[in-house]
């Protein structure tokens, strides 16, 4: 149903920020995007939103959502062309709802544009009962300093739904949340991805969150996708060595060692990504090959696949 | 809601009983007694007391203080030395000019200041915002009183547009028509205070434009105008809104510039005059009900910004 094929995104006259992406996601599905901060996580979702910042821009490749080519276009020209939507929940939900107007203004508003012939207030109601806020109909008229940070993102949540997407993306929706709060956002988002039949691009660092929420996985490393797997084969056999690295990186209970393993070194800067494999100066198997030129596609298995001279698993093939 | 009310006047009347004070002092503690300088130098010692006598000026400091803080709560704030009449008639004869002079500048002020800063705003970066940006800085940094001498320059030695100076009440012959002659004095005054809420007024904008709130606002796809009207403004707003309080202050320092001039029989000049002759009782009336003035704008600022921000009800 989405379509996002070789997407590039630049600094105007500047480095590239991404540098070809290419993902699909459909109807009931949730894929996870997985990487360190910079590595160009929310350039990707901003981008497919049509919300650039004004100092970037698209400068290659496609998104498209239900066969419709939906690129260069804000979410207003999106509207006005009736072509397929993407919503999207952010990261800080204090700060993501304008705090001098109501809840139910704010829902409304959405509302008002994409489904003219609803009653903004009937409609606000239905989708703060399906965020499961209590005591809705109360709530429409509360002020966002009125709620907690939950809550709020439950409103955020009803706010995308308010625009009919056929696509939904969370960045990072629960980083700001406390640890129980968290586990009820991600149940409501998985229940909302069953139920409507959206598709989700889930955006995170937390790769626990991952193996709980996704289908499938792409791992994402200085502008560049550079791992693609379902869940079950990413986790069990990673083909690059980033990917292994922030696994490596995860906790372990049963372990006796204080220290939480770390990638040594820090990920590039945009405009200072080195030749050939972005992550080369940090990788244990790097060899001189891994420093220039265009890194070949391996494949794992059924649509698990990574841009790798060294892939950790040997069955892997070029 | 009403305790907010209550705590805000509380406070200006604190304010106003602690300004009241340093009113009261300052003036006698500048050196020049009013005494000699209303009987001249050859007054003879009996004359200067009788007349310290009659103004109450050889009571200890505290009752005269009380005597004045205590009478003008009852509307009496004394007998000008100069004119030999209540305070209150001096002032309420300036009054008209100066309340009019303004209302007129806050209107232009308002008028210009705010959809030029809107526009500068959202055309941010391109020549319209540099020219308009640019203009603003000029106007906000050249004084006044020059800005006044260029418009009677221009539209009334020059044109003949306007009249260059005098305010004769709009009770008179010529009704509301009089109100040209304080179309230029309004523009000098209103000219740097416009620019200043010009640029903050973009600048609060530009600062709002990078919220988090208004990408979700653009996420949801309403159109840009919405966005900037319903999101945008209303949050920038708070910012300009409370420098109205301060745009007030400074309106009454430099209308006594620009009352001079025009000629324009204002408070303003009044004051001036009144420094000049010692007229210790009209300067302090003056300055007391300008003080009470600045606190209800304020207080006025503060009950709105209430209606205009939500948040505020928990500080």
């Amino acid at each position: 149903m989405l379509n996002v094929d070789n997407l590039v995104v630049s600094l105007r006259n500047g480095p590239q920020i991404l540098r070809g992406v290419s993902f699909g996601i459909e109807p009931g599905e949730i894929l996870a995007l997985v990487g360190e901060s910079g590595s160009g996580k929310s350039m990707t979702s901003l981008a497919l939103m049509g919300l650039l910042p004004p100092a970037l821009a698209i400068t290659g490749g496609t998104v498209s959502l239900g066969g419709t080519e939906i690129t260069h276009l804000a979410p207003h020209q999106r509207v006005r062309r009736n072509c397929g939507k993407v919503a999207m929940v952010f990261q800080e939900p204090m700060t993501s709802l304008n705090p001098v107007l109501r809840i139910g203004e704010q829902i409304g508003e959405a509302v008002r544009v994409h489904d003219p012939d609803a009653v903004p207030a009937d409609r606000a109601k239905e989708l703060l009962d399906m965020v499961r806020i209590p005591d809705a109909a109360h709530q429409l008229s509360a002020y966002p300093h009125e709620l907690s940070g939950g809550m709020r993102q439950r409103v955020m949540i009803a706010i995308a739904l308010a625009c009919r997407p056929q696509i939904l993306i969370a960045d990072e929706p629960t980083t700001a949340l406390d640890v129980t709060v968290q586990r009820q956002v991600l149940g409501l988002i998985r229940d909302l991805c069953d139920r409507l039949g959206v598709g989700v691009l889930f955006i995170t660092h937390d790769l626990g969150v991952v193996a709980q929420m996704a289908e499938r996985v792409a791992v994402m490393y200085a502008g560049m996708l550079v791992e693609r797997a379902d869940v079950g084969p990413l986790f069990r056999a990673p083909l690059h060595p980033y990917t292994a690295g922030l696994m490596a990186c995860l906790p372990d209970p049963e372990s006796d060692d204080p220290l939480l393993a770390t990638i040594p070194g820090a990920a590039p800067r945009a405009g200072a990504v080195p030749d050939g494999c972005p992550f080369a100066p940090r990788c244990v198997r790097a060899a001189s090959r891994c420093r220039s030129g265009a890194l070949p596609l391996v494949h794992g298995g059924e649509g698990h696949s990574a841009r790798c001279h060294f892939p950790l698993t040997a069955a892997a093939s070029a | 809601m009403g305790r907010y009310v209550l705590r805000r006047t509380g406070a200006a009347i604190a304010t106003l009983i602690a300004a009241s004070i340093v009113i009261f002092a300052f003036i006698h503690l500048i050196p020049g007694d009013p005494v000699y300088v209303m009987l001249g130098d050859g007054a003879t010692p009996e004359q200067v007391a009788r007349l310290r006598n009659r103004l109450g000026l050889d009571e200890p400091l505290v009752f005269q203080y009380l005597i004045w803080a205590g009478s003008a709560l009852q509307g009496d704030l004394g007998q000008s030395i100069f004119f030999e009449t209540p305070v209150t008639q001096v002032i309420a004869e300036g009054a008209e000019t100066s309340i009019l002079l303004a209302v007129i500048t806050m209107f232009w002020i308002v008028a210009f200041g705010v959809p030029v800063g809107i526009l500068a705003a959202i055309r941010q970066g391109t020549w319209i915002d540099q020219g308009l940006s640019g203009l603003a800085m000029l106007l906000a940094s050249v004084p006044t009183f020059w800005v006044g001498l260029y418009l009677i320059l221009i539209f009334a030695a020059g044109l003949g547009w306007f009249p260059s100076s005098g305010f004769p009440s709009v009770f008179d012959d010529g009704g509301l028509y009089n109100l040209r002659y304080l179309i230029l004095p309004s523009l000098a005054l209103a000219a740097p205070n416009a620019a200043l809420i010009l640029r903050l007024t973009r600048a609060s904008m530009l600062d709002v434009a990078r919220e988090d709130y208004v990408r979700t606002a653009r996420a949801k796809g309403i159109p840009p105008y919405r966005v900037v009207l319903r999101h945008i403004l209303r949050n920038a707003l708070l910012a300009v809104v409370s420098a109205f309080g301060f745009t007030f202050a400074a309106l009454i320092s430099e209308a006594v510039v620009t009352e001079t001039v025009f000629a324009l029989p204002g408070i303003g000049r009044t004051v001036v005059q009144s420094i000049l002759r010692r007229d210790y009782p009209v300067i302090q009336g003056v300055i007391l009900v300008i003080v009470c003035l600045y606190l209800i704008i304020n207080l006025l600022v503060d009950l709105s910004y209430r209606f205009l921000d939500p948040r505020v009800e928990l500080e």
